[in-house]
């Protein structure tokens, strides 16, 4: 479980986070939501230990994030940044090799071999294992580096928008790897989601933020309702039920 | 071992040779073993200055990797962010103040005079906005161009201006004689122990986010890598003179064709610097012997040659 207490945080004179509270549970998908601005990224990056935490308390799974050494919980957590861009020339393979670097520091073993090649059949890479990042499509790039991310194993997975550039096949397929890792091994992942349809459709716990503050939290189908999201969004949406899944219509002023 | 380092390697092998070879003294060097005027010339000046050829290309090329990767920005070298007139600065000060201390304590201050304005263009392009790439080399020649005037109008009023040209200048390998050029190994060895930290320099240039994720100390990462860039900064300075150029132009080139997986490519980044500078002081030897031409010269016209060369060849696909 990743615990968040009483966590503030302000960039200048900025406040982006105000006395968050959340409990986000092992075995399922957490979608953080919410207008932009909200400050999903932030907390998530708090969460990841990208930020240096000002306020509050963090534990991932009982352990403080900020007494924890960043090495162990890069074997506990991994995190993607959005719009990580990535400078560097490498192909993809050795991208996706580095998500193995903490637990191997550079010497792999067959299993991390083996980790890495799960990951790049995962998101459809091996025809494209041995191509340069900066001669990728914005997608293929997007997969790659979500792929470096699932190599590391670790029982948290934070994606922030892991979504960017990818097509609907890509995106749907990422998410349902994602909803299955984390639902079968009893392992944990929080993703940041623009389209609140994709939340609607994978996600099995709900965090709701607005102006930085928790707006709803829980269940999917607790927090998906027209009263909340209408509130949350200030503008008036529906939702009807489709494949027993909530479904969110939002796209015209009924 | 690739096809690249196994063509650039082959290739140091008559370059070396033909760098024993050349020189003013007319000697025939096969007769070494029972000539002594000949092994004289063979291990008082030619294979000091061939070695001090190699070692200043390959340090200088590996430190330029170094530098990139704790920029995050392809167009900086060691020549360009502050860290030459740094390490000229520390030696001016021990020339005016300390003559007479011993070599490493001069190189000790210079070292840490090179770390102090690495870091502090470091600390200024943090500042920059991230997307404004070209900034970051703009701010190097800005940092670098403030301490070098203030190098020169220190040494001017200590008479010194004549030293500062040997520092800062072009490369200056006519002067090497054995004794006077061994604290090259050093920055050969400093560079070469950032290939065991390859994965991590290879990691840190991924950007904060991911080598945070990753678990990697950063802060510590940096350190190293300043250290060791200015090491060989300082190193180069103090016994042949900044070789402009090889730092920015190396990486840049092997990066095209390997790419920045480190622990694979700073081999050939090495191997690379230390041919292009062999064949550089090459010409720079023989196009008006017995005279010589500064080194830095050739350096800059094959070097952009090379480089303009590789931008236009449409990029090689994995």
């Amino acid at each position: 479980m990743i615990e968040v207490q009483g966590v503030t945080h302000a960039i200048g004179p900025a406040a982006i986070l105000r006395d968050i509270d959340l409990a986000l549970p092992r075995g399922a998908l957490t979608a953080l939501i919410g207008p932009n601005g909200a400050g999903k990224s932030t907390l998530l990056r708090l969460i990841g230990r990208l930020e240096p935490l000002q306020r509050g308390r963090i534990c991932v799974d009982g352990q403080d994030i900020t007494r924890t050494p960043t090495a162990d919980l890069a074997r506990r957590l991994a995190i993607l940044g959005q719009n990580t861009g990535i400078a560097s020339r490498l192909r993809v393979r050795e991208l996706v090799s580095f998500g193995r670097w903490p637990h191997c520091h550079g010497r792999p073993t067959p299993r991390d071999r083996s980790a890495v090649a799960a990951a790049l059949q995962m998101f459809d890479l091996e025809p494209l294992a041995d191509r340069f990042l900066d001669e990728l499509s914005g997608g293929q790039a997007q997969r790659a580096r979500v792929a470096m991310t699932v190599a590391q194993e670790t029982d948290w997975l934070l994606l922030d928008e892991p979504l960017n550039n990818l097509d609907l096949a890509h995106a749907r397929s990422l998410l349902a790897q994602v909803a299955a890792m984390a639902g079968q091994g009893g392992r944990g992942a929080v993703i940041v989601l623009h389209d609140i349809n994709h939340a609607a459709a994978w996600a099995d716990h709900v965090v709701a933020l607005k102006h930085g503050r928790v707006h709803a939290q829980g269940p999917a189908d607790a927090v998906l309702t027209e009263r909340v999201l209408s509130e949350l969004y200030e503008t008036k949406l529906s939702v009807v039920q489709h494949a027993g899944r909530p479904l969110v219509l939002h796209h015209h002023a009924a | 071992m690739s096809l690249p380092l196994t063509l650039v390697s082959v290739a140091l092998v008559p370059l070396t040779l033909a760098s024993l070879a050349t020189g003013a003294a007319d000697v025939d060097l096969m007769s070494a073993a029972h000539d002594p005027q000949a092994a004289l010339v063979l291990m008082q000046s030619r294979l000091p200055r061939t070695l001090a050829v190699v070692l200043t290309g390959a340090a200088l090329a590996l430190a330029g990797v170094l530098v990139q990767s704790l920029v995050r920005n392809r167009f900086v070298g060691p020549d360009t962010t502050g860290t030459a007139e740094g390490a000229a600065l520390g030696l001016l000060a021990m020339t005016i103040y300390a003559p007479a201390a011993p070599v490493w304590v001069k190189m000790l201050v210079a070292s840490l005079a090179a770390l102090g304005t690495t870091a502090l263009f470091l600390t200024i392009i943090r500042r920059l906005p991230a997307r404004e790439i070209m900034l970051v080399p703009i701010t190097g020649l800005v940092v670098s161009g403030v301490l070098g005037a203030v190098v020169s109008f220190l040494a001017w009023q200590a008479d010194l201006i004549q030293q500062i040209g040997i520092w800062l200048g072009s490369g200056e390998f006519s002067g090497v004689l054995a004794g006077r050029y061994e604290l090259l190994w050093l920055a050969g060895a400093a560079a070469g122990l950032a290939w065991f930290s390859a994965d991590r320099f290879a990691i840190l240039a991924l950007g904060d986010g991911v080598a945070t994720g990753l678990g990697l100390d950063t802060a510590a990462v940096m350190r190293l890598g300043l250290l060791v860039v200015a090491v060989v900064t300082a190193t180069v300075v103090a016994t042949v003179g900044m070789v402009p150029f090889l730092g920015l132009v190396v990486p840049n080139i092997v990066a095209r064709i390997m790419g920045d997986n480190l622990r694979a490519s700073l081999p050939l980044v090495a191997a690379a610097g230390a041919a292009l500078l062999l064949a550089c002081d090459l010409a720079a030897r023989l196009l008006v012997r017995p005279y010589e031409l500064p080194v830095g010269m050739i350096l800059g016209v094959v070097g952009s040659l090379l480089f303009l060369t590789l931008l236009h060849l449409r990029p090689a696909r994995g």
